[in-house]
């Protein structure tokens, strides 16, 4: 018969039912939720971990069974992003974001944002005075698959339609093409490319602020400035308020990039992306909600006056929520 | 032995430092690159057939409604496929698992790189990027390549700038998206493992049989008896007469009349693992057979 039991043997049967324990309670928890834990369990698994972490130090110095290793690395990571993983309950942080985090987020990027408005203006102004001066640009501006037939040589009946006739039935179906279309995707974009030195996101800005500048100069042309400015108002303070943050959010990456002081580059690009993410978060659904606006709202209010003034309360609210200064929530923040 | 050198090797490629706050390193593997594939391709998967579903669930309710129903069946598609794409990461990577049920069936899981808490940011981050990394070139390619119209340099160039993203983790060691590096996550291996039978107590009433000189024993170290390990656990028929026939041969070990390879191989196991850990308690880690210590 085998005469000694080995030391890693002995090691092994004495602690092997408390790493069986900690196994079956993260298979609960992983399966059904903390919920599903009585207080006694829920109070174990700290202590589990603990003990199974000292286990796996000791398994690596006097055992050389590479399945026990190996089990106990498997146990120990997995019980180790349970105990330092994620606590707060998921409806607890989708307040928090509402209360705190996004309005928090935008405003930490406002620096930002301020340039990627003034990029924006400024290529609007030019995309108008190019058009005016020579209606030519406009081609070279604004796709044609983008234009729809709504060029310099359009009549000013077809553009006044364009505008109040979207046709009644088919809100939905403007909100659908709405997610895949021009705007969202933009905003998307001047996000993700902001990490190649903020390049892309200067030259999305630009070429979206331009095509603005354009569409405004044929409109204007025949009389349909005012207009067409309700039309792109209804929706765009909140449309266009997105891609300003979402460029700023690509900015500030960008930034991190190309300056990341005294860390390593990849650090501090991973630190600006965290902290912008609650606002992208807020930026896609501020997209939703233009979408909505723009498939819904625009189809039902065709007064020009109308149509300004939800737009611009819409708006107003988004730059109080974002900007207005709240003491409490900025101490809660602190803690 | 090289082939288990290889995969040695290959192993030692993904694996992490991460050292928790009570000061272990946990020794994490990171997911590779077909693990991250596959994973993707499950999901994709899952989602199609959802929306397959929902299609079809659509047709008929609309169908029995009314009939001029096409358009609006498309327009709900499109609505369900951007929900459930966005939706499904998301959501699932917030979880206590942190991982969709790709992920899970291949035993992966989404880490903070820092070692901290994963945060919704990131989680949000990392998935609001997928949109531009992976759809998009796809889309693309499809699109472009299916319409003679596009520009060919113009195509060139696009196909090489979303080819960056598309094939951006396959150009880093930590297998990085660009999502995962704006949002400091990675992807690591996290499966669940059985507790495998300790070898050393498998059979152990054979042993007796078999009385190994020391000289015997210290043919070999740390490293092949790792290897050993691996070859019972396989328990490949072959393999372990190879096995065998080399390590007799080796120690000069004669063969009874009706001795069994798997026996004799589990035998020599026990013997050779209880003398190197009984030198590793008095501080000498054999590391194989060419260690003189």
């Amino acid at each position: 018969m085998a005469p000694l039991q080995l030391k890693s043997q002995q090691f092994r049967e004495e602690r092997e039912l408390d790493w069986r324990r900690l196994a079956f309670l993260l298979e609960k928890v992983e399966r059904s939720g903390a919920k599903s834990l009585t207080d006694e369990q829920l109070m174990a698994i700290p202590v589990l971990y603990r003990s199974a972490l000292s286990s796996l130090s000791v398994a690596r110095a006097t055992s050389l069974d590479q399945g026990v290793i190996e089990y106990l690395e498997g146990l120990c990571a997995r019980a180790y992003f349970l105990v330092y993983g994620a606590r707060a309950r998921i409806g607890e942080r989708i307040l928090r974001f509402f209360s705190h985090g996004w309005p928090a987020a935008v405003r930490s990027i406002w620096k930002e944002t301020l340039a990627a408005t003034l990029i924006t203006v400024l290529s609007v102004v030019v995309g108008y005075l190019l058009v005016v001066q020579n209606p030519d640009w406009y081609y070279a501006i604004v796709g044609s698959d983008m234009a729809n037939g709504r060029d310099p040589a359009a009549s000013a009946e077809f553009l006044r339609k364009s505008l109040y006739d979207g046709g009644g039935d088919q809100s939905l179906a403007t909100f659908a093409a709405f997610l895949f279309n021009n705007n969202a995707r933009v905003a998307l974009l001047a996000f993700a490319l902001g990490f190649a030195f903020t390049l892309p996101t200067a030259l999305l800005l630009i070429q979206n602020g331009a095509l603005m500048g354009a569409m405004i100069a044929v409109f204007a042309s025949k009389g349909l400035g005012w207009q067409f400015g309700g039309w792109l108002f209804i929706h765009g303070t909140t449309e266009i308020f997105a891609i300003l943050i979402a460029g700023g959010a690509g900015f500030r990456i960008g930034l991190a990039a190309a300056f990341p002081g005294d860390r390593t580059r990849l650090d501090s690009v991973a630190t600006a992306g965290r902290q912008t993410g609650a606002a992208m978060a807020g930026v896609v659904i501020m997209l939703l909600f233009a979408g909505l606006l723009e498939g819904f709202g625009r189809q039902l209010i065709t007064s020009d006056l109308l149509r300004y003034a939800v737009g611009g309360v819409i708006g107003a609210i988004w730059l109080g929520y974002f900007y207005l200064p709240r003491p409490e929530g900025g101490r809660l923040e602190r803690l | 032995m090289s082939v288990y050198d290889q995969l040695d090797r290959a192993d030692q490629a993904l694996r992490r430092t991460l050292i928790t706050p009570e000061g272990v390193d946990l020794n994490l593997r990171i997911g590779d690159s077909g693990q991250r594939i596959g994973a993707f391709m499950i999901d994709v998967i899952i989602q199609y057939g959802a929306l397959f579903v929902f299609v079809l669930v659509l047709a008929t309710v609309d169908g029995a409604v009314e009939g001029k129903g096409a358009e609006n069946v498309a327009v709900l598609y499109f609505l369900g496929a951007f929900v459930l794409q966005n939706g499904w990461f998301i959501g699932f990577e917030l979880s206590p698992r942190a991982a969709t049920p790709g992920k899970r069936f291949l035993g992966l899981r989404v880490a903070s790189r820092d070692g901290g808490r994963l945060t919704p940011e990131a989680v949000i981050v990392r998935n609001v990027t997928r949109q531009i990394e992976v759809f998009m070139p796809i889309a693309f390619i499809f699109v472009a390549g299916g319409t003679g119209g596009v520009d060919g340099l113009f195509y060139l160039m696009a196909a090489i700038w979303m080819g960056i993203f598309l094939f951006f983790p396959l150009f880093n060691k930590d297998r990085l998206r660009v999502g995962d590096l704006l949002a400091g996550t990675w992807v690591v291996r996290a499966p669940k493992r059985t507790l495998l039978p300790d070898l050393s107590q498998t059979g152990a009433h054979t042993h007796a049989h078999f009385a190994f000189t020391d000289k015997q024993i210290q043919a070999y170290g740390v490293k092949e008896l790792h290897v050993l390990e691996q070859v019972l656990r396989t328990r490949d028929r072959k393999t372990m007469a190879a096995v065998a026939m080399r390590i007799r041969r080796k120690i000069e070990w004669v063969a009874g009349p009706d001795e069994r390879d798997e026996d004799f191989l589990a035998a020599y196991y026990a013997a050779l693992r209880s003398r190197l850990e009984q030198r590793m308690l008095f501080g000498h880690r054999r590391k194989d057979k060419h260690d003189k210590a």
